[in-house]
């Protein structure tokens, strides 16, 4: 069981899933969001090869109004 | 003199507006579009928030915001560190697809005040990543001529607090900073409340204005954007026109020479 932090939010894998295969698994479509993974930016372009740790921290971002 | 003869230049990019206005805090997204379009802003400002799985994409403001078409500057707001906003930031141009950037790194909660020294190390560090940094800063010059060294080719010095609409608290600053930096586009941003802050802005040499709150919170937001343009305008052009040399005592302005019932006293 893989334990992580989801936007602050505890969340649990059941097995060590690629970013790519997580977020299709939470139901983000990889498009509309970015990512870090411990505060650490993940381009798109390395979703399919980044595997998931226990204990990481996930920020999923997506656009909103900002002033 | 026409706005299109005017133009204001940023990074390398020619706008006719000089008004520059945030998306958020609207009553509405479409009374939020309509602003938009009755403020003449070309550049509008954006952000990034996390997202739930659960609202599976669905984002009804940012649809507003992508159909108007103009060149977005995602912000960093909420930052309080340099390595949260060059994080940020990252996200934002990958999401945006754009390297332009209004930097934000808050140092105090209370005010909201940038933290001086965390947002110039993150203009420092945006620039070598390639960002065109916008910084929203204070209106300390040395800060200002530090963010320039770093890289920044514009400069975003606070009027007041966000979401204030105090005005311009210390003029006597920002005339320094333009006194200072002759060269470099100016942006008043944050704490404009009112159209003759907005002039206030230019009279000083400011080369443009970015505000959210004035027109978001107004009792009619779309009127108060046009009310802004037309500031925006006006101080402007008043600006580039001259103003008259403030006198100590009256001079009355129609002649005297010739004046009727006028008689020698004795």
């Amino acid at each position: 069981m893989i334990a992580v932090q989801l936007n602050g939010e505890a969340r649990e894998l059941g097995a060590a899933l690629s970013l790519s295969q997580a977020l299709e698994q939470w139901g983000y479509r990889c498009d509309k969001v970015a990512v870090a993974i411990n505060t650490e930016f993940v381009p798109r372009s390395r979703y399919h090869e980044i595997v998931i740790k226990n204990g990481d921290a996930l920020d999923v971002v997506a656009p909103v109004q900002g002033g | 003199m026409t706005a299109g003869s005017d133009p204001l230049t940023l990074y390398g990019e020619v706008f006719e507006s000089r008004l520059l206005l945030g998306t958020a805090l609207y009553p509405s997204p479409q009374i939020m579009a309509d602003a938009v379009t009755a403020s003449g802003a070309e550049i509008i400002t954006v952000s990034l928030r996390r997202q739930s799985p659960e609202s599976g994409g669905g984002n009804t403001i940012w649809d507003f915001i992508r159909r108007l078409g103009k060149r977005l500057l995602p912000n960093t707001a909420g930052c309080h560190s340099a390595r949260e906003a060059v994080t940020l930031a990252q996200m934002s141009r990958e999401i945006f697809e754009t390297d332009w950037l209004k930097l934000e790194v808050i140092g105090d909660e209370y005010n909201l005040q940038p933290d001086p020294i965390a947002t110039l190390d993150a203009a420092r560090e945006l620039v070598r990543l390639g960002f065109k940094v916008l910084p929203y800063c204070t209106d300390d010059l040395v800060l200002c001529q530090r963010l320039r060294d770093a890289g920044c080719e514009v400069l975003m010095p606070w009027g007041a607090p966000i979401g204030t609409g105090r005005g311009l608290m210390n003029a006597y600053n920002l005339a320094s900073i333009r006194s200072r930096l002759p060269e470099m586009p100016l942006i008043v941003d944050a704490g404009i409340g009112r159209p003759s802050h907005a002039v206030q802005a230019f009279e000083l040499g400011y080369d443009a204005i970015l505000l959210n709150t004035a027109v978001a919170q107004a009792s009619d937001p779309v009127l108060m954007a046009r009310a802004f343009r037309h500031a925006a305008q006006a101080g402007r052009t008043g600006y580039l026109a001259g103003a008259m040399a403030e006198r100590q005592t009256a001079q009355a302005s129609t002649p005297v020479l010739g004046t009727p019932f006028w008689h020698q006293e004795n």
